[in-house]
């Protein structure tokens, strides 16, 4: 067993046990602090900066060209651990997006619901399309349990359009017209 | 005209009451960095182009939205409380509160026939005395209010209260004997009034002269007033609300206010017997600074200007007693009650003693 080495506490002064001068210390740092800056955000006009790696509200993303992302394989329902997200795979109407119809698969419905979701981002992680992103919302109210189940279009309108790094269908038209098609 | 007196006076006071509620907020958030409440604004006044946007950042009408959230809250009367006494406690917590302010001085003008007098509801020539005995009839509304919720953590709460007035009660009177031994000398027509106190103290700020006084008088302020660091009636971390733990809106304001007419009138006390009262500044008898002492003339202009330059000590001691409260954490319920009985008491008498033969030896001498 170590050794323990007892050390020698010096005694209290007089003026050190009355408390006194420690107390006048105190109130010189909390008077310091008083004409300090303020160190909070008046919050609904200010907003923090939510970094990049933010696990925010999970939303649906369309790619630049605005087509959806989501082509519905499931693997974010599968994965969900409080199985917050519900999916109904649909196909893509032929006359409006006659490229893509019999190809990909969309969904007819998607819900997430908030009052679930535990944002683990797990859904973000495991989409092959980068469809399903957690972005910077943090504050997310409704009056009512309805409410705060997420439909598609509001899960698009939160999510918006993020900038895309794959270019599928862009390179398949590129691939199509230098024709190599396969 | 004493009940026109009297009105202004309550509601000068109940107006000072609210605020020192603001104030607490505002140096609370400040000393932490925050901003402190600053977003209600009152229709005509608020909308004033540059004033109204200061007087909003600074909380000025905070004090209207917080009274009306009181008045509006639903009533709730728990159903295991004793409910007359339950009533009965925050009236009797605020009342004595609110009376002790009648024989508070506040001021001096000059009578007609030259004679300087103070600006008080009843000057009467045992006013210390009768603060002393009234405010401590505060405890009962604290211990009635632990009583009658009939829960423990109320309970626990009034009992450390009553405990720790009772002990710290002791200490505050004798540290004021001294102070009242060399302001009313035999001979001098003032007795325990404050008004004489104030005047006796034209040359030398009593607080220059019995440091040891004043020093554990303020402490027995805070403690009599349940302010940190000695709250041990609601201390929140280990008794919920304390002794108001069952009280709620208007009931739990009543307290609330009480608790601040206790720092107010504390305040004032501590002004009055220790830092001069209206006096302007400590003379220490030096001719050439003859005219500082007490410059307020015998025009009615003096008077006012005493009564304010008293205010301004008198919000100086309630802004410390709120920088004490962010400085310093909570005794342990044991440590208040040895720092009372065992240091501040003997310390008291002591005192009392060595200004007892200074007297005896001055006076022989």
């Amino acid at each position: 067993m170590a050794k323990t080495k007892v050390l020698e506490r010096k005694p209290l002064t007089f003026a050190e046990k009355t408390f006194i001068p420690q107390i006048v210390t105190g109130l010189k740092t909390t008077l310091t602090a008083m004409f300090g800056k303020t160190i909070t955000l008046e919050y609904p006009e200010q907003r923090p900066v939510i970094p990049k790696n933010y696990r925010g509200v999970p939303t649906l993303v369309k790619d630049p060209n605005g087509r959806e992302k989501c082509v519905s394989c499931q693997l974010c329902e599968f994965v969900c651990p409080p199985k917050a997200i519900r999916m109904v795979p649909g196909e893509i109407d032929p006359e409006a997006e006659p490229e893509r119809a019999h190809v990909e698969k969309a969904p007819k419905e998607f819900e997430i619901n908030m009052l679930r979701c535990i944002y683990c981002g797990l859904c973000e992680e495991v989409c092959p399309e980068e469809a399903i992103v957690l972005q910077d919302i943090f504050s997310l109210s409704g009056y009512s349990r309805e409410e705060m189940i997420n439909k598609k279009d509001k899960l698009y309108e939160l999510g918006g359009t993020l900038p895309d790094q794959h270019h599928k269908w862009d390179k398949k038209k590129a691939a199509e017209e230098a024709g190599n098609t396969h | 005209m004493p009940i026109v007196f009297s009105i202004a006076m309550i509601s000068v006071f109940m107006g000072l009451c609210s605020y020192s509620v603001l104030a607490e907020r505002k140096v609370s958030s400040w000393i932490q960095g925050r901003t402190g409440p600053n977003r209600t604004r009152l229709p005509l006044l608020g909308h004033i182009p540059i004033l109204g946007n200061i007087l909003t950042r600074l909380g000025v009408f905070q004090p209207v939205a917080d009274g009306l959230k009181f008045l509006f809250k639903e009533e709730i009367t728990p159903g295991h409380v004793n409910k007359g006494y339950y009533y009965l406690a925050p009236i009797l917590a605020l009342g004595p509160a609110l009376t002790t302010m009648v024989v508070l001085p506040f001021g001096r003008y000059v009578d007609p026939s030259g004679v300087v007098q103070p600006l008080v509801l009843a000057n009467i020539d045992v006013g210390m005395l009768f603060i002393l005995g009234v405010s401590s009839l505060g405890v009962y509304g604290i211990v009635l209010a632990g009583w009658s919720s009939n829960s423990k953590y109320p309970f626990l709460g009034a009992i450390r209260a009553a405990a720790q007035m009772v002990s710290y009660e002791l200490a505050m009177g004798l540290s004021i004997l001294p102070v009242f031994m060399w302001a009313s000398a035999p001979g001098t027509d003032y007795g325990l009034s404050l008004f004489g106190v104030v005047e006796s103290q034209q040359t030398l700020w009593l607080v220059l002269w019995q440091p040891l006084s004043a020093l554990i008088f303020l402490i027995s302020v805070f403690a009599e007033t349940n302010r940190l660091p000695f709250d041990m009636a609601e201390s929140e971390t280990d008794l919920v609300g304390g002794f108001h733990t069952e009280y709620g809106c208007f009931k739990f304001g009543l307290f609330f206010v009480a608790e601040y007419a206790h720092v107010i009138m504390g305040s004032a006390l501590f002004v009055l017997l220790f830092l001069g009262g209206w006096n302007f500044l400590p003379t220490f008898g030096l001719g050439f600074l003859e005219g500082l002492g007490n410059p307020w003339g015998a025009t009615e202009l003096g008077a006012v200007l005493s009564v304010l330059w008293f205010m301004g000590k008198v919000f100086f001691m309630i802004f410390f007693f709120i920088w004490v409260r962010w400085t310093l954490p909570r005794f342990r319920y044991d440590q208040v009650m040895s720092l009372g009985w065992k240091i501040l008491l003997p310390l008291a008498i002591g005192n009392l003693i060595l200004n007892t033969i200074i007297i005896a030896l001055y006076d022989t001498l």
